[in-house]
């Protein structure tokens, strides 16, 4: 599978991240060379392998459905980039 | 007087409870080495007052005759992917510059808790993305090391714990941590000549560490020497039930348990790490390495593990896809960089940030990871790559029938020259062909120093482990130590 300019641009689109033409295709060249690479897993016979979800096993543990902790909003707001009051300020999300 | 730059975690620890000086000397003397060392570009953030805070706490308690703690009067580097509370934490990114944590991870708290004070925080990868330190937003780490040909050229000191490396082969301090993806502890201790632990998956506690690949992130020690891996491996280990992934297991005592006598262990030799046009001194080193765990009593046997090829394309879309997904929080809202273009609404605001807070390696495996993950090719790439990875991880299970330990080179080469492999992001990734099965497994694996190349430049051997089995790791580690005779220094010229 090789992709192209609209695909990369389809990525980044859904990557949140914002690419100039150039860095679309530059980024054409780098992803298909990554991906042709990729490729040769294709070749491995995995017939009857369950794919791999936890490499040690270990079970999920429970805890009591207790409030752990809270009371921290000012310790949650202080790296907002933009806070207003006690919330985070975002741009108009409503026309 | 005490040259404090030429003691180990060990030495230290242990002249400070006798009373031979007092950990505020070492503290000061260490925080002198970290500024005079600005060359080499191993700190983002320098923390002298954190060093002195700790070792005079350490020193009052000791007057006060209290009992001290595993790590106490020692100063370490702290890897910036650590958060630390009321220190600016990065992952060496601008979409993190300025973030300061209002919390402590739990790897870090525990070693405060032991007594370590903090020199700094350490330069490295771009969200532990790299394998030579050329992707950090605050520019390249440069390795102590120089060619012995004359040359001055800058060298990688591998990636992406390259902050910790350096500092610690340039004596800045005496151990740091650092963390393990796919060799991101042991490529840079080889590359150093300097030696480094990723214990199994789920020793030590991922709270606090700014993710990359939470099925694969794996804390560990870097250090001068294997004793001083062990007892740092042991104060940074440890259940934590804020980590679902987090092994609930006392922590063994590895420092106490090292025995270098390894009559009754099988190592393991794989003859698909015997890549065709292997490196010469490689071959050498691993060689010597074979004959070195045979003079300690070890049993040498031929293994294979038929998976190897595949592991490092399947940990390029294992680790990706989970960047892509962990990534997503940097959004501009919540901390870090807001990118807000006039007249922009959210979704461009997150665009905007996201490029502009984002190195291009970090970009590349964010859009990598988003591709195998999007619907239609999720099987094709992700599912396909997760059965791989079981099937790696069964090669090791099928090999432990034969043998105890594995022995392996940690790199293909000796460190290359900063600049000389990032035009193509794919010959990077092949430095990490003998660290990434280990860590699609889980498995505990080390590097320790093995010879020098040609060019005088260190190289690592790899003793790989099972599930568990520090301690034999560890055994196995300074067994090498103990034989290899490597006393190499990086000169001084910085």
């Amino acid at each position: 599978m090789s992709v192209d300019k609209d695909t990369v641009n389809k990525i980044a689109r859904l990557s949140r991240i914002a690419i100039s033409d150039a860095e679309a295709d530059k980024m054409v060249g780098e992803l298909n060379g990554i991906l042709a690479w990729v490729e040769q897993l294709g070749e491995v016979d995995v017939t009857g392998v369950e794919p791999m979800t936890a490499v040690i096993p270990n079970k999920l543990r429970l805890r009591e459905d207790v409030v752990t902790d809270g009371d921290v909003r000012d310790k949650v707001l202080a790296n907002a980039p933009a806070r207003e009051g006690s919330f985070f300020g975002v741009p108009k999300v409503i026309e | 007087m005490t040259d404090f730059s030429r003691l180990g975690v060990a030495a230290i620890r242990d002249g400070v409870a006798k009373g031979e000086f007092k950990a505020v000397e070492v503290a000061e003397a260490l925080n002198a080495r970290v500024s005079a060392a600005k060359a080499l570009n191993a700190f983002i953030v320098e923390t002298p007052e954190k060093a002195i805070e700790a070792a005079q706490a350490v020193d009052a308690d000791r007057a006060a005759g209290k009992p001290l703690g595993k790590m106490a009067g020692v100063p370490i580097g702290m890897k910036d992917l650590f958060c630390t509370e009321g220190v600016q934490t990065t992952a060496a990114s601008h979409i993190l510059e300025g973030f300061v944590p209002t919390y402590e991870s739990t790897v870090s708290a525990n070693l405060w808790k032991a007594g370590a004070g903090m020199l700094g925080k350490l330069n490295m990868d771009q969200f532990a993305m790299g394998s030579s330190n050329e992707t950090s937003y605050f520019g390249n780490v440069i390795s102590p090391w120089r060619r012995n040909d004359g040359s001055t050229a800058a060298l990688a000191p591998g990636g992406s714990s390259g902050g910790s490396s350096s500092a610690i082969a340039a004596r800045l301090c005496p151990a740091a941590t650092g963390t393990d993806t796919g060799g991101s502890i042991r490529q840079p201790a080889a590359f150093v000549g300097i030696s480094g632990i990723k214990p199994t998956y789920g020793r030590c506690s991922r709270w606090g560490v700014v993710a990359f690949a939470s099925s694969l992130d794996q804390a560990g020690p870097m250090a001068r020497d294997v004793r001083d891996c062990a007892i740092m491996l042991e104060a940074m280990a440890g259940f934590d039930p804020k980590d679902s992934t987090s092994l609930d297991l006392p922590v063994p005592a590895w420092e106490a348990g090292l025995n270098s006598d390894l009559k009754g262990k099988r190592i393991g030799i794989p003859k698909e790490y015997r890549l065709d046009g292997i490196d010469e001194d490689i071959a050498k080193m691993w060689d010597n390495g074979i004959a070195w765990l045979k003079d300690a009593g070890a049993e040498i046997v031929d293994i294979s593990l038929p998976h190897t090829k595949y592991a490092l394309p399947a940990y390029y879309i294992i680790a990706p896809a989970e960047a892509s997904s962990n990534l997503a929080r940097y959004d501009g809202v919540r901390f870090g960089l807001r990118d807000l273009p006039e007249g922009a609404g959210l979704q461009d605001m997150y665009a905007a940030t996201r490029a502009a807070g984002f190195g291009e390696e970090v970009r590349r495996r964010i859009m990598i990871g988003t591709y195998v993950l999007s619907a239609g090719f999720y099987d094709a790439y992700y599912t396909q790559a997760q059965k791989v990875r079981a099937l790696i991880a069964r090669d090791f299970e099928n090999a432990w029938a034969s043998c105890d330990l594995i022995l392996a080179p940690t790199a293909p080469s000796a460190a290359f020259g900063l600049g000389e492999k990032n035009a193509d992001p794919l010959s990077m990734y092949l430095n990490d062909v003998f660290a990434v099965p280990a860590s699609l497994a889980g498995l505990p694996a080390m590097s320790v120093p093995g010879g020098l190349s040609k060019e005088g430049l260190p190289l690592g051997l790899q003793v790989i482990g099972k599930a568990l089995d520090e301690q034999a790791v560890l055994n196995a580690g300074l067994a090498i130590e103990q034989r290899s005779g490597f006393t190499a220094e990086a000169g001084e010229w910085w």
